[in-house]
């Protein structure tokens, strides 16, 4: 039975990781389970130089979901490959470094780094956080900025570039099709929904930076949907995600046409999430008599 | 750190909206430290998805206990549990209290309702007793007392509405203790956030170090979220630490007050 996918250049063991921001650098997850069962580690996003982060409260639950706007606190490049990579370089399976920055030559100079630093598995382009007010969703949501900041990474680095794809757009057909042209890789469909919950004794907005990005179990049916309608579009491999807790979700984000999948808020509440994933959709090939993962891939009927 | 789904051994109502829940975790209990917490999952819970942070209470040989408010949709529904039903839980997590050594200084723990929970264990394992200053909105927020007692310790209570003890707010008999200038004493706290910060005030005022347990709203639990974050001095400038991971307890002098919430 075969379970690895190729994204670029990129082997994976597994069709499974985590998404970026829900996992920190790995190592704190390291007690808790077998990193190296997973398909690859997706790390938290960096820029070039540390950064604060936004005010608390950060994050808030919601019926089945998740508002967050922690605001991309981080180490930095030199930061995380002080303190985060000496481990991660020891993992038998691949790091997805996630990177922005506020300038187009600002990601150019970060991918340009990790391109350097030697053993990264992939670089995946976060261009579609909700919660900075210079830089993330910007890039995401306009179409030429978009084609920008892929094609000058593309230019400093040979590692797999890896889009992360904002949801807020009217059709994302011509946004995926932007990242392909200007040479990425891959997809990361999607990111967090713009979203805002308002404490109704005090009236005041739950969070301190008063909206933020919802993840979690309730919006994965409009993400099926947008991997579904990227898949039409390119050509390039597509890693899901949004709300994913089971290997059921998981198996829906591969017939939507996404290569692999990720994990993302299950990781804060149940750390084996992803593992059982990877058992999961082992599970299910079986009893389907499925012998290559790939075979599930965009096989939605009907659609 | 560890994750394991644990049996309940018995949940009861302690006094009012307060109850005390034991499970059976051998492997955890013998880690934990005073002042760390565990992450706990009730399964049940179908649209509510975090866990939920509670100090550890007390441990005894292969359980451990925690005392906890019913206030919400988890506390509520983890207050309907019992005995035999299963919690998955992930401890223990965070750093916890320094435990005095032998001969050095005395504690003065304060705590502010619930959290009397979190400074039991360090009341335990403390060679030296101390002094403990407890207070609550009224009565029924007053909580194991006599288990303090028990331990031989003083224990020196108030209420805002005189029910019992002291009338007053918890810090008015702290700040009469500190002034008597006692010297070889060390604070401890665990309580709402003003307490912790008028605490702070007195650390400062009377020259005591103090480390407080800070209760700030918790997401992950392991560290990788960043939802539970203070301000904490780093040289001359300050950084957001995790109350998850570098915390609960930290050294009162390190807490930059002027930007917490």
């Amino acid at each position: 039975m075969n379970l690895s996918v190729q994204i670029g250049k990129l082997r994976m063991q597994n069709p499974v990781t985590v998404a970026s921001g829900t996992f920190g650098y790995g190592v704190e997850y390291a007690q808790l389970l077998d990193l190296n069962q997973l398909g690859a580690v997706t790390v938290k996003g960096i820029r070039l130089n540390p950064v604060r982060g936004n005010p608390t409260p950060r994050t808030v639950e919601v019926a089945s979901g998740l508002i967050n706007a922690i605001g991309l606190q981080g180490p930095g490049v030199d930061g995380f490959i002080e303190k985060y990579w000496p481990f991660l370089k020891t993992l038998k399976v691949p790091t997805i470094v996630n990177i922005w920055g506020t300038t187009v030559e600002e990601y150019a100079e970060v991918a340009r780094r990790f391109d350097a630093l030697g053993g990264v598995g992939a670089l995946e382009l976060n261009v579609s956080c909700p919660n900075i007010k210079e830089g993330g969703a910007q890039f995401g949501t306009d179409v030429k900025l978009l084609a920008q900041v892929v094609a000058a990474c593309r230019r400093v680095t040979s590692l797999p570039l890896i889009t992360k794809m904002s949801p807020n757009v009217p059709n994302i057909g011509p946004y995926a099709q932007a990242a392909e042209d200007a040479g990425s890789d891959a997809l990361s469909i999607t990111n967090s929904f713009p979203a805002m919950a308002i404490d109704i004794e005090t009236r005041r907005p739950k969070l301190a930076n008063v909206t933020g990005g919802l993840t979690g179990p309730c919006i994965k049916p409009i993400a099926i949907k947008l991997v579904w309608e990227a898949a039409k579009a390119v050509k390039i491999p597509i890693i899901g995600m949004g709300g994913i807790q089971n290997s059921t979700d998981a198996v829906e984000f591969l017939l939507a046409g996404a290569t692999a999948v990720a994990v993302g808020t299950a990781n804060f509440y149940e750390p084996q999430t992803a593992l059982q994933v990877v058992a999961g959709i082992r599970e299910f090939m079986q009893r389907r008599g499925l012998r290559d993962v790939r075979e599930i891939v965009g096989s939605v009927r009907g659609a | 750190m560890l994750e394991q789904t644990v049996p309940i051994v018995s949940n009861e109502r302690d006094t009012d909206r307060y109850f005390r829940l034991v499970v059976r975790a051998p492997q955890i209990a013998l880690l934990v430290q005073p002042g760390q917490f565990a992450h706990l999952r009730i399964l049940s819970l179908k649209d509510a998805l975090l866990r939920r942070p509670f100090s550890i209470f007390q441990v005894a040989g292969e359980t451990f206990s925690i005392l906890y408010k019913a206030v919400g949709k988890g506390t509520d529904a983890l207050s309907r549990m019992r005995p035999g039903e299963e919690l998955s839980v992930i401890g223990p997590l965070g750093h916890g209290f320094t435990v005095p050594k032998p001969g050095g200084e005395t504690p003065l723990l304060v705590a502010g309702g619930y959290g009397m929970a979190a400074m039991y264990l360090l009341a335990q394992r403390s060679p030296q007793k101390g002094l403990v200053f407890v207070g609550g909105r009224r009565r029924a927020d007053i909580l194991c007392e006599q288990e303090f007692r028990a331990l031989g310790w003083e224990i020196r209570v108030t209420t805002e509405d005189g029910s019992h003890g002291e009338k007053g707010l918890v810090t008015q008999p702290l700040l009469a203790e500190l002034r008597r200038g006692t010297v070889g004493r060390k604070l401890f706290a665990c309580g709402p956030t003003p307490m912790l910060k008028a605490v702070g005030q007195f650390a400062d005022e009377f020259n005591v170090p103090a480390e407080l347990s800070m209760d700030e709203h918790m997401c992950c639990g392991v560290g990788v979220c960043l939802t539970c974050v203070i301000p904490v001095k780093v040289g001359e400038s300050w950084e957001y630490q995790r109350t998850c991971t570098e915390g609960p307890v930290f050294d009162s002098r390190r807490i930059v007050w002027e930007t917490a919430n």
